[in-house]
């Protein structure tokens, strides 16, 4: 049973999320945190910043790590699976049919509908850091954190693997 | 397909994968490297044609252009192969540091560490927001985009609908009905 949830839980994020692994980031969330309650908001921050803090596709990490913390191995195959092998089965087994509409309106219009839905989602998250923020480290802290995060990813273009060492560093030192 | 061919395709798409920080937009240009200019599997219009193709398909970006270009290359074992490579060191070290870090949870500056991450994703998500949500502008405009998000909002947060659901029938709405003739309705919508 936990199998076919979880495979539900990656399968559906990844074949209705357009716009590359991260547009399917709120959606796994949606699944993880908010349909099943594998982990919390604060274990959920823990995967994406260490997630984002490494190379490869953010999704299949994600898949691999929460698949692996549900139901071992097992659990960490499936969900990869299910993140993996339809979309690319689809890729495959379409493609001709797809190289005949890859300019055509309809096809581009798919993902253009789907960004606003996406977008919504992620600022649903930012809410959901900012009070699990607030409710851990407290008003201070994340405001510090989050105005150095900032200044240091969209003003000074810092490699975001820094941003995460940093914050670590922050939190082990100031918030332990 | 040799041995020695398939151990350049997992090479190639190890490379790629422990290269690509960012996510999978930002390793076209590695995968781009590897197969077009390094050992020359395509041709730069065909890759462009497969990355355009991939983009009309749902799903991470990074896993569909390894496992077409491994197909295309070595088969069946090439295509698990080329997407074996580029997923799986990192997932093994994500399953070992978090693990790690969970066990130990009760520690006090692991606990802090872990406090301490929280408002860099939230930064890191709100920074992904404001660029959908400005793709999504650029495309529909503000009107349209504030009112889609809106009314994805009330259905997903307040009315609790599934968010597959709401994206599914979009997907098929932007599939049906006549292009000239919903273009009409968006156009007296803003």
């Amino acid at each position: 049973m936990t199998y076919v949830q979880l495979f539900l839980a990656f399968f559906i994020p990844n074949i209705v999320g357009y716009g590359g692994g991260p547009a399917i980031i709120p959606l796994i969330e949606a699944e993880v945190v908010g349909r099943y309650g594998w982990m919390n908001a604060q274990e959920f921050a823990e995967v994406l910043g260490l997630g984002n803090a490494l190379p490869s596709p953010i999704a299949t990490k994600m898949a691999g790590y929460v698949g692996y913390e549900v139901a071992g191995v097992g659990g960490a195959v499936v969900a990869v699976l299910a993140t993996v092998v339809p979309t690319l089965l689809l890729m495959l087994g379409a493609l001709g049919l797809l190289y005949r509409y890859r300019e055509s309106p309809r096809v581009k219009r798919m993902s253009q509908w789907v960004r606003p839905v996406i977008a919504i989602m992620m600022a649903g998250m930012v809410l959901s850091f900012f009070s699990e923020g607030m409710a851990g480290a407290g008003l201070m802290h994340t405001a510090i954190i989050a105005a150095v995060a900032a200044i240091a990813l969209l003003r000074f273009k810092a490699h975001p693997a820094l941003v995460v060492v940093g914050a670590l560093a922050y939190g082990g030192l100031l918030l332990g | 397909m040799t041995a020695s061919q398939q151990g350049k395709l997992f090479f190639s798409f190890l490379r790629i994968g422990l290269l690509g920080f960012g996510g999978g937009p930002s390793m076209i240009p590695l995968v781009h490297q590897e197969v077009v200019k390094r050992h020359a599997w395509m041709k730069d219009e065909e890759f462009a044609d497969v990355l355009a193709i991939a983009n009309t398909l749902p799903g991470p970006i990074a896993t569909k252009m390894p496992g077409y270009i491994g197909f295309r290359v070595g088969g069946t074992l090439g295509c698990i192969n080329a997407v074996v490579a580029v997923i799986l060191p990192m997932i093994v070290a994500m399953i070992l540091l978090l693990g790690l870090f969970s066990r130990h949870r009760d520690v006090a500056w692991i606990h802090g560490m872990s406090q301490g991450m929280v408002p860099v994703v939230m930064v890191m998500m709100g920074q992904l927001a404001w660029d959908f949500l400005n793709k999504s502008r650029l495309a529909l405009g503000w009107a349209v985009s504030l009112v889609m998000a809106a009314v994805a909002a009330v259905l997903i947060y307040w009315l609790g609908v599934h968010p597959g659901l709401v994206i599914g029938t979009l997907l098929v709405a932007a599939m049906l009905p006549p292009l000239t003739k919903r273009k009409s309705v968006e156009e007296a919508a803003q």
